[in-house]
């Protein structure tokens, strides 16, 4: 009983939270300000904001009906500067998916080989201590030097911003593995490879997918700034081209959106540790 | 992994070390010959736990060992394991020289050790399918369920080790050892964790089976009743460092002891004495002074003889 009522008191709050927010944002920019008479020709340059006192920032009224409009129809095409928001959104997980699949592959068994072994723990690590605070962002005119293509180039800087969690993580799952466990599978004359399947990628896994969480939170930030730089699609690019149309609804609405497809990523993660996490 | 070398082969290698009047007589499965241990130790020197330790074990013996901590009891056990090499010295198990971990001999763990992302089938399972590769899953299914039968957990076979109690978990260790039938069960204080009564079942489980199948036990324990009941030999560790096997003390009580009766057995409290006067005492007098004629490679065998508390005790029984 109390749990249960302290989960319908938040949600009641959350609720509260909302209308009071919608309301505040809604008299906010309902156009309260005083105008004043003036000349036309100088009235059309200050726009409809000097003349009829209506606020440029749109209200929340606008922003419901452009998201419904999104919602009709997500995935038009009509030509490279207008494409609907369903389409740039696929465009950024397509490139996510790409970069952080990438940097799965290469982190989990580079991790595996540092945890396993302290000469290359050791040797690598300074690598890892320089190169891991680079803002993903600063490799970007290498990526776009060496590979010469934006596209790929926004995959690189996906990859290299996931890599270093996972790495360091699975690193630090199979180095803690404990040795009575290694000593069990000695013991039976497991060979090096089934114990590495075993017994160290079961015992490092919620460590692992740790880190992947961590990068894909990371990934999901960075991507929208890699695209804001090489433009083209993804919605990056459509929150930089709404901004250049000066159209804040349409950048609200990529905000929530862009929220809301993080929180889901972030959720696949969290459901996937919970499957390999294992009480003692 | 587990190259075992021939005895004769090494022999061969090394004949100052291993002269030919060491060959063992048949019965001896086991032979610790001369190991030590020595670790680094601050200022360039070395600590030596244990060195030129000689301990010969028979087959189908329950021995225990006994000895305060620091002594290398655990270091022993995993010399026998193959999970650390000697220092010095070698030990020979079935006519070869232990130069790792071998199936042959079965680890119990004192923290039972179990893998916690898989059931105690599993877990068993996983040792059976170690000890025979490429066996069909239904006969490891059928071995696995076999040994977690014999410890007493038929139905508790997918539950994961969280889900049990420690002395379930140690059961579960136990039918992992037992399921890859090894020739040698090395246990290193298995019950030392867990209450005193889930500690009585468990012995009586552990002595029930290792007589029905005439096992090969090498134990470690702290507790001088558990040895008693469970030990054909008490192997006696002096304090460490430099400890050495001080005596190896037989266990008169008869073979069909049962441990509600033992403190009624003639011979108990005799045995029981002695042990404890050895913790309390003659464990650090007996590595400094050494009695005459003592010599490392052959330790004393005691046996003892009854005493007037234990004719009495025996009469009242």
């Amino acid at each position: 009983m109390p749990s249960h009522s302290l989960n319908l008191r938040a949600i009641i709050v959350s609720l509260a939270i909302m209308v009071l927010f919608l309301l505040a944002w809604h008299i906010a920019v309902s156009g309260l300000t005083k105008t004043q008479a003036m000349d036309p020709e100088y009235a059309a340059l200050m726009g409809a904001s000097a003349t009829t006192g209506k606020s440029a920032m749109p209200g929340p009224v606008d922003v419901a009906s452009t998201i419904w409009g999104h919602l009709k129809d997500p995935f038009y095409d009509r030509g490279p500067n207008d494409k609907g928001i369903g389409i740039q959104i696929l465009y950024s997980i397509g490139r996510v998916a790409l970069g952080y699949g990438l940097a799965v592959m290469v982190a989990v068994p580079l991790g595996f080989l540092i945890g396993m072994s302290p000469l290359m723990s050791k040797a690598l690590d300074p690598y890892i201590q320089l190169l891991k605070p680079v803002s993903p962002l600063a490799w970007m005119p290498l990526a776009l030097f060496t590979i010469k293509d934006s596209g790929l180039s926004a995959i690189f800087v996906i990859f290299i911003c996931s890599l270093w969690p996972m790495l360091i993580n699975t690193a630090f799952g199979v180095s803690a593995t404990r040795k009575e466990w290694l000593n069990v599978a000695r013991t039976l004359e497991v060979g090096p490879l089934r114990r590495a399947f075993t017994v160290i990628l079961p015992a490092a896994a919620p460590t692992i997918l740790t880190g992947m969480r961590i990068s894909i939170g990371i990934a999901w930030l960075v991507i929208v700034a890699a695209e804001m730089l090489v433009g083209g699609t993804g919605i990056g690019y459509f929150v930089w081209n709404e901004w250049n149309n000066l159209s804040i609804t349409n950048v609200i609405t990529s905000i929530l959106l862009i929220g809301l497809v993080g929180m889901v990523l972030d959720q696949i993660l969290a459901r996937a540790q919970r499957l390999v996490t294992f009480p003692e | 992994m587990n190259a075992l070398t021939p005895l004769a082969e090494i022999r061969a290698a090394r004949p100052a070390e291993f002269p030919e009047t060491s060959r063992m007589p048949s019965d001896k499965f086991l032979s610790i010959e001369g190991i030590a241990r020595r670790y680094p130790s601050p200022g360039g020197k070395q600590t030596t736990v244990f060195e030129n330790l000689w301990l010969p074990m028979r087959k189908g013996e329950f021995v225990c060992m006994i000895g305060h901590s620091g002594c290398g009891k655990t270091t022993v056990l995993n010399i026998l394991a193959g999970l650390e090499a000697p220092s010095e010295g070698v030990v020979i198990a079935d006519g070869k020289a232990i130069e790792g971990p071998s199936l042959d001999r079965a680890v119990i763990f004192q923290g039972h050790a179990l893998l916690p992302w898989r059931t105690v089938l599993g877990n068993v399972a996983y040792a059976v399918s170690s000890r025979w590769r490429g066996a069909a899953k239904a006969e490891i299914d059928e071995r696995a369920r076999r040994a977690i039968a014999t410890v007493g957990l038929a139905g508790s076979e997918n539950k994961r080790p969280a889900e049990l109690s420690g002395g379930m978990k140690q059961r579960v260790g136990i039918a992992r050892a037992l399921a890859i039938e090894p020739k040698m069960l090395l246990m290193d204080e298995p019950f030392s964790a867990l209450d005193a009564l889930t500690r009585g079942t468990l012995q009586d489980e552990v002595r029930r089976i290792c007589t029905e199948t005439g096992q090969t036990v090498f134990m470690i324990t702290h507790d001088v009743d558990e040895s008693i009941y469970l030990a054909d030999k008490i192997v006696l560790m002096t304090n460490g460092p430099q400890a050495k096997v001080a005596e190896i003390v037989e266990n008169p009580l008869p073979k069909d002891r049962s441990r509600t009766e033992l403190h009624r057995q003639p011979g108990y409290y005799v045995l029981r004495n002695h042990l404890i006067d050895f913790l309390v005492s003659r464990s650090k007098t007996l590595r400094d002074a050494p009695p005459e004629g003592y010599d490392q490679r052959r330790p004393p065998v005691v046996r003892l003889t009854l005493t007037e508390a234990d004719a009495a005790a025996a009469t009242v029984g």
